[in-house]
């Protein structure tokens, strides 16, 4: 069946095609559609509704997933502008960048033996966070002034420290257990 | 195709239309059916008075199994004496291993894909307990209610894997109950606890059963709940606490082992009422033997009882300390912790949760009847009773769905705790020259690799192009719905061939076996088979011709000319016709058919026309009012 649920994402929640999002809007407009959409509204209807309002309220989960977090939003934008993010398409990056890249794994690796693992985690946490700040802050330069490939880049290096942050978070999880 | 019926304002439904619903809590220990009467809801009493069945149930040979308290008190064949079957449900033979059911039954582990318990009525398995247990629940609140139910919510503990839900699912379908929705048990008791009192914040639901643990937390704000995190243990419960007073009681006793399976479980027995006890006092007198004559007379203090406890107790914080990082809430960012399960009683639980989130702890709602009464509530709204309701409740995913890939290794195609329904597409190529196949196996957890994931299922992709390596794109879709149920498909990119998926579930049952189980046990109750499918049809009929007048009298003008108008009455015609005169289900499956095949186009385009007006900045603000209003229905079917 074809309902427009084929509208981008930021027109699907009605918000500007841009970077920075209004999160109260994103989330009451979440909120509406899934009132409308959601499997809960037609649990007494028959199998071919229920599978399109699973199908429909699929695709605005998918959509506020998205929207939602940073780096999954700056990946779409840049999808919007038929840039590609994929990994392995290439692995040219800054060579201060990959270095810094290094130590923090160096890093990631001397905390699980240190003396005190959790407050070496802790400090890792902290630069990680300032270094997705920066990343946050230059894609949104990027983005306003509409240099897609400068944003590529900022967005692959984001990724670098976003996988870098799950590392730390499955540390944190191994040393809780 | 299908119908969506927005009701105009203030337009609400007739009395007589009124639909039969209720919540379920199919629990390990007990099983409580509710529904919501005049407004409220409330469990539904048995004729004898009691409010909640225990999960027990026996088989005697050649007779319908008594199920509750007849099986639980009766003396009579242990191993035909079914307990805690809920710890089966979606369990393969390998689980079984090591476990308490291991040891108190016997299994048949060689037939079928299912393991069944060996009772002297044959081989039965969890799933086959579980609907005699829904039935019984069924005849309870249809003799309350005053007539047949058009569904349930039933509930599962939200740690549930695939295997489990869909096992749940299964065995309602055995008892003849339509799910309306299968609801995490922390998620009901939220709403239970959230409706009563307009709860607003982030609320951590600890529900310690007779059989499993779940902790969940919940984001409450403007009538959405929101499942932020869910973490627990399959394997934990008061259960557990019972089994360590047994071994209390034994160790006293200075006994190795107990006589049989009656002693142990007229030991367990007894073990729940010392706990039971102590639960209001401070200490209780002990007085126990058993048939050997072995004899304890001692007094077992509460502090005595907290440290026997106490192990299984901090168990569960573990989990607690899980959500709070998944879902990136600091311990003070909690504003209630709701405590259900009746082993939530236990002190020691309270002052160990309570301590953990430094905050009160709330025990106002019974723990044992929270989760059917929120189920009830849903219930009642997802049959269509409540027009207008404003609640809507948002559930993720437990567990992490993903696919094996090369070295045993798991790549995660859906995270845990992602917002269901969800979809997510994956896209794979052929490793060899002519490749025409495919297999792949789908697995649940957050391990590394394979071996420490469940398997859910093996897929076996056919009738891929040949072409040389690299060259077929196969796209992968993974769907789960508001059930938590996924479903895998398959299509090759280039050339559009579906290639066909042959599934394979671990752990499950297939729809043949299935069939045959319905098959056996109507044959104890006495019911034709070819009556139920039959009604089971006429009922479907039904509510496709209902949806369909609904929705053309709402705007059937607006998006049919005479003719194609002059069509779909025609059908309609037909489908009242057969479903008046005749009593083959082929017929009336036909004319629903043809029905739903004619009136596919109208239903397009009033769905259109719905999103359109949704999607349209303009219709949303329109939308707001409305919304609190509108009521779906629906009707049709596959194309």
């Amino acid at each position: 069946m074809q309902v427009d649920l084929s509208q981008n994402f930021f027109q699907l929640f009605a918000l500007p095609q841009e970077f920075p999002v209004d999160e109260k809007r994103l989330v009451s407009r979440f909120q509406e559609l899934q009132k409308q959409l959601h499997p809960d509204r037609f649990a007494a209807a028959s199998s071919a509704e229920r599978r399109w309002s699973m199908q429909a309220a699929s695709v605005v989960n998918e959509a506020y997933q998205t929207l939602s977090r940073e780096l999954p939003r700056a990946i779409y934008l840049l999808t919007l502008q038929g840039v590609s993010v994929d990994e392995e398409t290439d692995t040219q990056m800054a060579p201060a960048f990959l270095m810094e890249q290094m130590e923090y794994r160096e890093a990631l690796e001397a905390a699980e033996n240190s003396a005190d693992p959790v407050a070496a985690l802790e400090r890792l946490r902290q630069q990680l966070k300032s270094g997705v700040v920066a990343q946050r802050e230059a894609f949104t330069r990027a983005a306003d002034e509409s240099n897609w490939n400068e944003a590529r880049t900022v967005v692959r290096q984001w990724q670098f420290l976003d996988k870098l942050s799950r590392e730390v978070r499955r540390l944190d999880e191994r040393l809780d257990t | 195709m299908a119908l969506l019926q927005i009701a105009e304002p203030g337009q609400s439904e007739a009395p007589h239309q009124r639909r039969l619903a209720v919540g379920i809590d199919l629990g390990t220990t007990n099983s409580l059916v509710a529904a919501v009467r005049s407004g409220m809801a409330d469990v539904l009493a048995d004729e004898n008075g009691h409010r909640s069945v225990p999960s027990v149930v026996r088989y005697t040979p050649g007779c319908s199994p008594v199920v509750g308290h007849a099986a639980a008190t009766g003396s009579g064949d242990s191993r035909s004496t079914i307990r805690s079957a809920k710890r089966l449900m979606g369990k393969g033979a390998t689980d079984l291993v090591d476990s308490w059911l291991c040891r108190h039954y016997r299994f048949d582990l060689d037939s079928g894909s299912v393991p069944a318990f060996l009772t002297a009525d044959g081989p039965r398995t969890a799933i086959e307990v579980s609907a005699a247990i829904l039935g019984r629940l069924k005849h309870t609140a249809e003799a309350a209610l005053g007539g047949e139910l058009v569904g349930a919510v039933v509930t599962v503990p939200a740690y549930f894997d695939d295997a489990q839900r869909q096992a749940t699912k299964d065995a309602a379908s055995l008892a003849g109950l339509q799910v309306l929705r299968l609801m995490n048990e922390p998620t009901a008791a939220a709403v239970a606890y959230g409706l009563d009192n307009e709860e607003e914040g982030i609320v951590a639901i600890y529900d310690l059963g007779g059989g499993t643990f779940d902790i969940s937390l919940l984001k409450l704000q403007r009538g959405v709940f929101e499942v932020l995190a869910t973490a627990g243990n399959t394997e934990l419960g008061g259960d557990d606490i019972d089994n360590a007073i047994v071994q209390w009681l034994m160790d006293k006793a200075c006994i190795e082992r107990l006589a049989d399976e009656n002693a142990e479980a007229a030991a367990k027995v007894y073990a729940r009422s010392l706990k039971e006890a102590l639960s209001t006092s401070a200490s209780v007198d002990v007085d126990w033997r058993d048939d050997a004559g072995h004899h304890v007379l001692c007094q077992l203090s509460i502090e005595e009882f907290n440290d026997i406890s106490r192990p299984l107790v901090m168990q569960t914080l573990k989990p607690c300390r899980q959500v709070l990082r998944d879902a990136g809430i600091d311990r003070e960012d909690v504003t209630a912790v709701v405590m259900v399960g009746g082993s939530t009683r236990v002190p020691l639980v309270r002052d160990s949760v309570a301590a953990f989130f430094e905050r009160d702890v709330l025990t106002s709602i019974d723990p044992d009847e929270v989760v059917a009464i929120g189920a009830a509530i849903q219930a009642n709204i997802l049959a269509g009773n409540k027009a207008g309701s404003d609640l809507l409740l948002l559930d993720v995913t437990p567990l992490s769905l993903g696919l094996e890939i090369m070295g045993g290794l798991v790549e995660k195609i859906i995270p845990r705790n992602t917002t269901i329904p969800i979809a997510r597409g994956q896209e794979f190529t052929t490793y060899k020259d002519a490749q025409t196949a495919m297999a792949l196996h789908v697995v649940q957890g957050e391990r590394e690799l394979v071996e420490d994931c469940r398997s859910l299922a093996r897929f076996e992709l056919a009738g891929i192009p040949a072409r040389v390596a690299g060259a077929a794109r196969i796209q992968v879709l993974f769907q789960v719905d508001a059930d938590g149920l996924l479903t895998v498909s398959a299509l090759e990119r280039d050339s559009g061939v579906v290639a066909s998926v042959n599934v394979k579930p671990s752990y499950g049952l297939s729809d043949g076996e299935i069939e045959n189980m319905l098959r056996d046990s109507m044959k104890h109750a006495g019911e034709d088979m070819q009556k139920r499918v039959l009604r089971e049809q006429k009922v479907e009929a039904a509510r496709v011709l209902e949806a369909l007048a609904a929705a053309l009298q709402a705007d059937g003008d607006e998006h049919l000319d005479a003719e194609e108008r002059a069509r779909i009455d025609d059908l309609v015609r037909q489908l009242s016709d057969v479903l008046q005169h005749s009593t083959d289900r082929e017929v009336i499956r036909q004319a629903v058919h043809a029905l739903e095949r004619g009136s596919g186009d109208f239903v397009e385009r009033r769905m259109n026309a719905s999103v359109r007006k949704m999607m349209s900045g303009q219709g949303i603000d329109a939308m707001d009012e409305a919304v609190g209003k509108a009521r779906h229905e629906a009707c049709t079917s596959d194309p």
